[in-house]
């Protein structure tokens, strides 16, 4: 169980230093030094997010923004959503496709007054910058990757705490995006985040991030959340986690984010993988992304394989991402399932150490999310 | 008090050893979330596994520390998993054992050996 505190191979973000003077047990994630717990541990980091409010540095992941004419359109043959119709100072969730109709990201796409900022995953990063750029430079879009900060603030707490520094980000709805100044820093804030809870997404540059960090943190309803509550967190709020429950063999429709797309786009195609995506979205698919729910106190990890009976029967699915959920209190988990599985209430079994355990196909989110609509 | 290399601790009670893990070991798996005892009264050999403890971050196992029977275990860390957390080296023991060679004990590292063993 020894820990490497020294590998030179890890990038590490401008809150390094930080992570290490609160106690951060550090762990490899994306290529990055990323602190997984601080001294609170994942349960109670949880909790305190979903009481009061935590701050997540979320800065590995990938800023890039585009400008260019044609920009939408462009855009809209990678990403399956309505960019188009995408008003101004307003963020909207999407993915980057591939001809197959499966994912190759998940992103955050935010209008801005003459440009479009994207936020993507630190693991797709450098795929998802060449992909972008042999997509739209060729067209004169041009395509900037930003060296700046990247800090969530979540919780039910983060509107009183944050709007101490800026008292404009009270009228903010969910998914709505403004540029603020926080402790003489220009920052550019979203409300919206990977937890399920009310709260904001505040890029900063890199030479603000550190004070602004510490100022928020020294509001006693915020805590330093690290990599192991977030996805206990996020698991919870049924959000998916690029690489676990959607990767470039996983379709929208089989996922269940159509929603994200539109019906315009749904209607009209006209992205890369269109074809297979509009066939699934007609004629249905195979297998769904479903919440579950393991009847006893078991984790079903990823990789537990699904069934349609305690003994023998046929397998039928498997788990993507399953863990603790500590706002829960028992196991939660996300899998595929085949369709004749996938209906709420359906009783599984997960085979977990050689063992079939019960587990039942629930809907998602586990826990009710607390955004501001 | 006696120490494996697999992080546990083992404690003279009379005839029987009570095991638990470190509290080293607690703070290196986390919050501990579920625990798996075996039915008392099975003979054991050394490095089966006998106990399967999941915190929140990974799935691990607890090997029998030497040959011998499990007599009994303690049933309240089923209930409260949270319980290996807070009192790792005392309440939160996970089973006694009868060891059929008590002079086995004497291999295992005293604890001024295992403090630097995991120094």
């Amino acid at each position: 169980m020894a820990q490497d505190d020294t590998n030179t191979d890890l990038q590490e973000t401008v809150l390094n230093g930080l992570h290490r003077a609160l106690g951060a047990k550090m762990v490899p994630f994306a290529g990055y030094d990323m602190p997984v717990q601080y001294g609170l541990g994942v349960m109670k980091e949880h909790l305190h997010t979903r009481a009061h409010a935590g701050l997540f540095d979320v800065s590995h992941m990938g800023q890039v923004v585009l400008r260019g004419d044609g920009l939408d359109d462009a855009l809209e043959h990678l990403v399956p959503v309505d960019v188009a119709g995408l008003p101004v100072d307003r963020q909207r969730y999407g993915f980057l496709m591939n001809a197959e109709g499966g994912i190759e990201d998940d992103l955050m796409i935010a209008r801005r007054a003459d440009h479009l900022f994207i936020v993507v995953n630190a693991a797709c990063k450098s795929a998802d910058i060449a992909l972008l750029r042999a997509a739209l430079e060729p067209k004169d879009i041009t395509v900037e990757v930003l060296d700046r900060a990247l800090i969530a603030l979540q919780g039910p707490s983060a509107e009183d705490v944050l709007a101490e520094l800026a008292p404009e980000v009270r009228a903010m709805r969910f998914m709505d995006v403004a540029t603020v100044t926080l402790d003489g820093a220009e920052a550019w804030v979203s409300r919206s985040g990977y937890t399920g809870e009310d709260g904001y997404e505040i890029s900063v540059p890199n030479a603000a991030a550190e004070a602004l960090a510490k100022r928020l943190l020294s509001d006693d309803r915020v805590e330093a959340i690290g990599l192991g509550a977030r996805d206990s967190l996020r698991l919870e709020a049924g959000l998916c986690l690029y690489g676990s429950d959607i990767d470039s063999t996983t379709s929208p429709v089989e996922a269940g984010l159509t929603w994200a797309m539109g019906k315009r786009r749904r209607a009209e195609g006209g992205f890369i993988g269109a074809d297979i995506v509009q066939a699934q979205l007609a004629d249905g698919v195979a297998r769904k992304r479903v919440g579950l729910r393991p009847e006893g106190r078991a984790p079903m990890r990823a990789g537990v394989l699904l069934f349609d009976a305690a003994e023998g029967g046929a397998q039928v699915g498997e788990v993507t991402s399953g863990g603790f959920g500590p706002t829960v209190g028992g196991p939660v988990a996300m899998g595929y399932v085949a369709v004749e599985s996938a209906a709420t209430d359906t009783r599984l079994w997960g085979e977990v150490r050689g063992k079939r355990m019960a587990v039942d196909v629930v809907s998602l989110p586990f826990v009710p999310n607390g955004f501001k609509r | 008090m006696k120490f494996t290399e697999e992080h546990e601790w083992l404690m003279i009670d009379g005839d029987l050893v009570v095991v638990g893990i470190t509290a080293h070991a607690a703070e290196q798996l986390g919050d501990v979330v579920f625990v798996e005892l075996p039915d008392p009264g099975g003979e054991v050999s050394k490095d089966d596994e006998v106990v399967v403890i999941e915190s929140v971050k990974a799935a691990s196992d607890i090997l029998a520390p030497l040959d011998g029977e499990i007599v009994e275990v303690n049933e309240a860390l089923v209930a409260d998993p949270g319980k290996v957390n807070e009192d790792p080296e005392g309440d939160a023991w996970f089973f006694k054992m009868k060891i059929e060679d008590m002079s086995e004990l004497d291999e295992l590292m005293d604890e001024a050996a295992y403090k630097k063993f995991i120094s």
